[in-house]
């Protein structure tokens, strides 16, 4: 009788390990993703990251609390608003400032305005990566508008530095409240657009359906946060949990997911976006008058101490732990990004996908590597 | 070098404008409030011989728990207190003091809707437990704190480098550790160049 499959050759090496990234598009910057495959099934993964790491907490240790404020843009610069906003706020507390309702109203539009425009991103790009190329260009020309009120308020589309510490350095310009209105006034029908090319997809729900699963007592375990967080079930938003900026005056739901998986975690931002051109709308129309920064001596001196200031940033919670000496330079600067923790759970929710799905689940995660390498 | 340049910035960085406005006092300075509550209580109550030292501070509690009891301490905030949210965990460098690290951890309770903040000091030579088996998402961030403090964690699942490149020398985040300073050697093998300044 003849032997017909040989017993063994190096074909029979049924693990495999390749490499993805740090150059790969869809890893959605300088992500590098070591796989372990079966096949084409993965057995495990392991990120490497820190290609873009500029030490910005060390730097943080050697600048004034002023100066350092900008660094902060460059960390989520999808989202630097919100990243404004935190580090910002963080201050204000370590110094005890009362930041005027008039600040606090501009700040909570503008950062619900970011949330949008991150929100944009990353369905173009994910869509993109999922092979929907229609989606990315709608998505960037509704960005435009909300950039353009943002180049109208201060000066920049993507690094903004909108926010001042103790509240505002600019007014808002001539015609902003009407700018804002005819955003809230159009993008509804556009969400709508977007939902008609995609919620019903067939090849969108093959994609995303039941495809990196994270249930709510591991994603708790993963400490994600953000719309993963919600898609699994939990209700949990800083903004309602711990108001901050003006957001307890501000009528809005909190959407939520129940499979945890990548579609529900599409539909949770769709229904984020749609939110917040609720906040943002109510914002404008309750906008009041009077101050826009508070009392803040020429030289920021906190006391002794210490603060842990967070809020809900697009992708998550946003912390800051600042320790102050002082002086006028902070001792220490811990940012907490959102993208860094909820990266960690892509191991957890790829194993047993296949390639194909890693990259609709790093897209789906929503990270930017600005700020998970810091 | 670097200390030089530290302190031009902070002489010069925030000058006040010429006109000699006068800087205003400093709020009093409020110092740490002791912090005492049902949570302190019982915490209190469940390890009698632990020297646990609480405090406020602008309506933030902290607890400063010793670096042999972080383990039990952490099972019990989450178990037992459900504190069971674990939002960051980081350090910090005082190399004046006696321990010269602080590890912190910043706890949440979705039950609660209450944060606390344990401190673990640390000295230069001490490692501590992992609370890795209590929150997973502790993995990345000790691993993070090892990175750029080198502070050790025992019976972490896999202690190494996470931001920089593993052959890296000398921890960043470190006090003595200069804004300009860097691995000269790494950056001249792998990069190719003088110096990354």
């Amino acid at each position: 009788m003849i032997e017909t499959s040989p017993t063994s050759t190096f074909l029979d090496a049924n693990e495999l390990v390749i490499n993805m990234g740090p150059q790969h598009p869809s890893t959605h910057g300088v992500l590098r993703v070591i796989l372990k495959l079966d096949g084409e099934k993965i057995l495990g993964t392991e990120c490497v990251i820190g290609y873009l790491h500029r030490g910005v907490e060390k730097i943080a240790e050697n600048r004034t609390y002023m100066q350092f404020a900008p660094y902060v843009d460059r960390m989520d610069y999808v989202a630097a608003v919100s990243n404004g906003l935190g580090y910002c706020e963080a201050v204000e507390k370590l110094m005890a400032i009362e930041v005027p309702p008039r600040a606090k109203y501009v700040r909570t539009v503008l950062t619900e305005l970011n949330r949008i425009t991150s929100h944009l991103l990353w369905l173009g790009t994910h869509a993109l990566d999922i092979g929907a190329i229609t989606p990315l260009f709608y998505c960037f020309r509704e960005r435009e508008e909300i950039l353009k009120i943002f180049e109208n308020y201060c000066g920049a589309r993507l690094t903004t530095h909108a926010f001042r510490i103790g509240g505002l350095q600019y007014e808002t310009y001539n015609g902003f409240e009407e700018q804002v209105r005819a955003v809230c006034d159009t993008f509804p029908g556009r969400l709508d657009e977007y939902e008609m090319l995609l919620t019903n997809n067939r090849i969108w729900l093959e994609r995303t359906k039941s495809v990196g699963i994270l249930k709510a007592d591991e994603a708790i375990d993963f400490g994600v946060t953000g719309p993963v967080l919600r898609a699994s079930g939990v209700k949990w938003d800083i903004r309602k949990a711990m108001p901050y900026a003006a957001y307890e005056e501000m009528d809005f739901d909190i959407p939520t997911g129940e499979n945890g998986d990548t579609y529900d975690r599409y539909l949770v931002r769709m229904e984020e976006m749609r939110q917040s051109l609720r906040i943002a709308r109510q914002g404008v129309d309750r906008l009041p008058a009077g101050p826009i920064i508070g009392k803040v001596p020429k030289v920021i001196k906190p006391p002794v101490g210490e603060v842990y200031h967070s809020i809900e940033a697009p992708k998550g919670e946003l912390g800051y732990y600042i320790v102050s000496d002082g002086s006028t330079q902070p001792y220490r600067v811990r940012v907490r990004p959102p993208s860094f923790v909820n990266l960690q759970a892509l191991d957890r929710m790829v194993r047993g996908l296949l390639i194909a799905d890693v990259v609709a689940v790093i897209g789906t995660i929503d990270i930017v590597l600005g700020e998970v390498d810091r | 070098m670097a200390d030089e340049q530290k302190k031009e910035e902070g002489a010069g960085a925030p000058a006040a404008p010429a006109g000699g406005h006068a800087n205003p006092a400093a709020p009093a300075a409020p110092a740490m409030e002791p912090w005492d509550s049902e949570v302190v209580q019982s915490l209190r109550k469940s390890f009698p011989g632990v020297d646990l030292e609480a405090f406020s501070f602008r309506g933030q509690n902290l607890i400063i728990v010793p670096r042999e009891s972080i383990l039990p301490v952490a099972h019990f905030f989450k178990s037992e207190l459900k504190f069971d949210f674990l939002s960051d965990l980081t350090a910090a460098d005082y190399p004046q003091k006696e321990k010269r690290f602080e590890v912190v951890y910043q706890l949440y309770s979705f039950k609660r809707n209450e944060r606390v903040r344990l401190k673990v000091p640390v000295g230069e030579t001490e490692s501590l437990e992992s609370v890795v088996p209590v929150w997973i998402t502790a993995d990345w961030m000790e691993r993070e704190v090892y990175d750029m403090f080198g502070i050790h964690f025992d019976h972490h699942p896999n202690l190494k480098r996470i931001l920089l490149p593993d052959e890296w020398q000398g921890f960043p985040l470190r006090k003595d550790y200069g804004i300009l300073q860097q691995d000269v050697k790494w950056v001249q093998e792998n990069l190719h160049i003088q110096s990354g300044q």
